[in-house]
């Protein structure tokens, strides 16, 4: 298994170092098929590893690879860690990565850079493989600072429009807030327990309980500091209430990046840090109760504001959000397994509506917005399975013993909220109710919008431009128009979607099958009494007695998820199919409830006033007085302006005759000389 | 009697006269070559003067040398003034600001 994990690993990195420095020489086809092809040997490698650990043949283990920093007390080594925790995350990312990798193909088909995206893409998923397989708190920084970088490149991709390098400014920048704690709570960390490694600092966390340490003037408990410091790193990469504005604007990225690292792998990073350090967090009860809170308020504030999204992959972002809040509380109450589980199939469905919208943007012409779709169930059939595949998961459909994949991660989070019995878990459970019903609301209005109803492609400017534009360009072979219909359908334009490529579809249709039985087949050992303890084996803090509460839950409890979700469905079906005019109603009766919602509770225009307005200000003022009109002024600029002052004058003094220079001399002569004559001496 | 003074005296006429020759000349620039061979010999008397008047043969000697250098000065001075002159037409000293800044 050494060289097993090895290749894993880093294939992935010499495919990106190949696709990224050699794509010039051996062109875009071949950087392609290096970065895909180390995926898909990634991928092959890490189904065995997965499959060992559940039917628990499979030991956890430790690889050195090299030493790294050794300097005093600090002795970090590259190490990668295998174990069951591992072996999950090893699965979703090779497994979405080499999906995405091949999706990409059909894609970015046109694209003018495919190399530098696909080394992009590997690069990204080395740095989040060394994440996941990080043996110490050093190591996983590594990675998930590799994962931001590689997040920011591919957010910046279209490096040529404005609004793309803006968001991707804005996701490095709040990830920075998130990493700052991060790295504080590393320095805590190797402050407290004298080390960085993993488990050895798990293995010592509970004999810390209750220790004080001094921070900002105040004593505070020292395990409780340490988990939130770490926590708020994960808040910034798993964009949690707060630190969540980056993620919707990530979405200026292509698709297939926002699929792969802003939907199934980036931020997912946060809930999987939470559970590797599941027995730290277990030490401080306070600490809990937050992540709880703040997972249980993601949840609800991003369900909410997707609810009135317009734009296909927005909604799919802020449902991403909330999933993560979903994880976040099941860790909160301590159930580790129930987090994981949800975090594995979450990668598998979201994954799959992602690269499902992409289709159908591809289909429309790089139309995003939905108010101009409609009508397209019949016209790109595979795409509107494959959606629906992805909505049934995510809505949680299912009934005892059968049900899609978000069925059963849902459930178990929900119920396990229940069971937990103290305060905020029950308050987490309510909220979690609740935000599945609007999960179940705006996804079948996603649906609803985008496959039914009527067509009303013609309002978009991307479809006229398609009709009207560049007829005879290779876009073409995705849409085309036929003028030799006599009438066109009302509301199309005289626009044909066509279904995509099969480097398209491919993925889509592996990704439903995830979406579909990835909760029935490996419910029982993530979450289950029974195989859970087993397959898990210590990896995660998992509660056995949890999981056996989870059984005792009054039945009103179980069937919540299903109740809140057939409501949100029927909502939906009513406000548009049903009544298509019942939205516009109901936001002209509460018109201010709409424009808070629009405006995403006014995060952004609240974190413009407190931080970047004084920022702009400190900065203008810095600028315009401190360095222009002070330093400069006064300095290089100053000095400048004498330089050519004192040369104008001194230029008259060159004459260019000799005797006028020989004038001089002999005055200078004659200053010298009486100078010695009279006052010297 | 000639003493020292005197020929200091006649030095001191000779180079203020090569001095003035070289500020107030602005036709001619073998007048002022000219006048740098005044300020020469100027110096020269004085070398002479002294070491007769120490009985230090070194002064003496020095004029010697200083003779030489002038003769050499004198050439290629003279050198760069024919080359001057092709060049310009003119060997008028106002003409020659081309080193004006």
């Amino acid at each position: 298994m050494d060289i097993t994990i090895q290749l894993i690993v880093f294939l992935p990195l010499v495919a990106a170092i190949i696709a990224g420095l050699g794509g010039r020489i051996i062109g875009k086809t071949a950087s392609k098929v290096v970065t895909t092809g180390a995926l898909l040997v990634g991928a092959a490698l890490s189904w065995p590893i997965f499959f060992d650990f559940l039917s628990g043949n499979a030991q956890p283990m430790v690889i050195d690879v090299a030493e790294w920093i050794k300097s005093g007390d600090l002795d970090v080594t590259w190490a990668l860690r295998v174990d069951a925790l591992t072996a999950v995350m090893l699965v979703v990312v090779t497994t979405v990565s080499s999906l995405v990798h091949l999706y990409s193909w059909g894609y970015m088909e046109e694209d003018p850079s495919q190399p530098r995206f696909f080394a992009y893409l590997s690069l990204f998923s080395f740095a989040m493989l060394m994440l996941v397989t990080a043996d110490t708190l050093v190591q996983m920084f590594f990675g998930w600072e590799g994962v931001g970088l590689a997040s920011y490149l591919l957010i910046g991709f279209w490096y040529h429009k404005p609004s793309a390098n803006a968001a991707a400014l804005k996701a490095f920048v709040v990830n920075r807030v998130g990493d700052f704690g991060f790295s504080l709570g590393i320095f805590g960390t190797f402050l407290v327990f004298g080390t960085v490694s993993i488990p050895v600092i798990l293995e010592a966390a509970p004999s810390m309980a209750g220790s004080t340490i001094g921070f900002a003037g105040m004593r505070v408990d020292t395990m409780t500091l340490l988990c939130l410091l770490l926590f708020v790193g994960a808040m910034g990469k798993s964009a949690q209430l707060g630190l969540h504005t980056w993620l919707p604007d990530a979405m200026e990225g292509p698709t297939p990046v926002s699929a792969l690292i802003h939907a199934a792998t980036m931020v997912t990073a946060g809930v999987f840090m939470v559970c590797r350090l599941s027995p730290m967090f277990e030490v401080s009860p306070d600490a809990l109760m937050v992540v709880t809170y703040v997972g249980a308020a993601t949840a609800i504030f991003a369900a909410t504001v997707g609810t009135v999204q317009n734009d296909i992959k927005r909604v799919i972002a802020y449902s991403t959000c909330s999933q993560l809040g979903y994880m976040f509380f099941a860790a909160g109450v301590g159930a580790y397994g129930a987090a994981m589980f949800h975090l594995f199939t979450h990668a598998f469905f979201k994954a799959l509506l992602f690269l499902g919208a992409g289709s159908v943007i591809h289909a429309m012409h790089h139309e995003q917005d939905m108010r101009f779709y409609g009508a397209l169930r019949k016209e790109i059939p595979l795409t509107f399975w494959a959606m629906v595949a992805g909505t049934l998961a995510i809505t949680g459909v299912g009934i005892w013993g059968f049900g899609f994949a978000g069925f059963w991660s849902k459930d178990a989070i929900l119920e396990s909220a229940f069971a937990a019995g103290s305060v905020h878990g029950t308050i987490a459970f309510w909220i979690g109710a609740f935000a599945a019903l609007l999960t179940s609301f705006y996804s079948w209005r996603l649906i609803f919008l985008t496959f039914f109803g009527k067509a009303r492609w013609v309002g978009s400017e991307h479809i006229q431009h398609a009709l009207h534009g560049h007829h005879d360009t290779p876009d073409e072979e995705h849409g085309d128009s036929s003028h030799s219909k006599a009438t066109p359908p009302e509301g199309t334009a005289g626009y044909h979607p066509h279904e995509s490529p099969w480097t398209i579809l491919v993925p889509l249709a592996l990704l439903s099958l995830g979406a579909i039985a990835a909760g029935q087949l490996f419910h029982d050992y993530f979450v289950e009494a029974e195989h859970a303890p087993e397959f898990w084996r210590g990896s995660v803090a998992f509660s056995e007695h949890l999981a056996h509460a989870m059984h005792e839950v009054p039945m009103w409890v179980r069937y919540t998820p299903l109740a809140v979700m057939l409501i949100g469905l029927a909502i939906a079906y009513r406000n548009y199919i049903a009544k298509p005019d019942a939205p516009a109603a109901f936001v002209a009766m509460f018109p201010s409830v709409h424009r808070f919602l629009m405006h995403k509770w006014y995060f952004d225009e609240l974190y413009d006033l407190i931080f970047i307005r004084p920022a702009m200000w400190l900065g203008n003022l810095l600028w315009k007085r401190g360095d222009e009109g002070t330093i400069d002024r006064f300095g290089p600029h100053g000095a400048a302006f004498a330089v050519g002052v004192g040369n104008k004058v001194t230029a008259r003094l060159q004459s260019g005759y000799v005797y006028s220079y020989a004038l001089v001399m002999m005055l200078g002569l004659i200053a010298a000389a009486s100078w010695v004559f009279w006052w010297a001496s | 009697m000639i003493s020292l003074t005197h020929y200091l005296t006649v030095a001191a006429i000779l180079f203020t006269i090569g001095v003035l020759g070289i500020f107030l000349n602005r036709r001619n620039i073998i007048l002022m070559l000219m006048a740098i061979e005044l300020i020469l010999l100027a110096v020269n008397i004085n070398l002479v003067a002294f070491s007769a008047f120490l009985g230090d043969l070194t002064g003496q000697v020095f004029a010697m040398f200083v003779l030489t250098v002038a003769a050499a000065e004198a050439a290629i001075g003279l050198a760069i003034l024919v080359i001057f002159f092709r060049r310009r037409g003119s060997i008028a000293v106002d003409d020659a600001d081309r080193m004006r800044g």
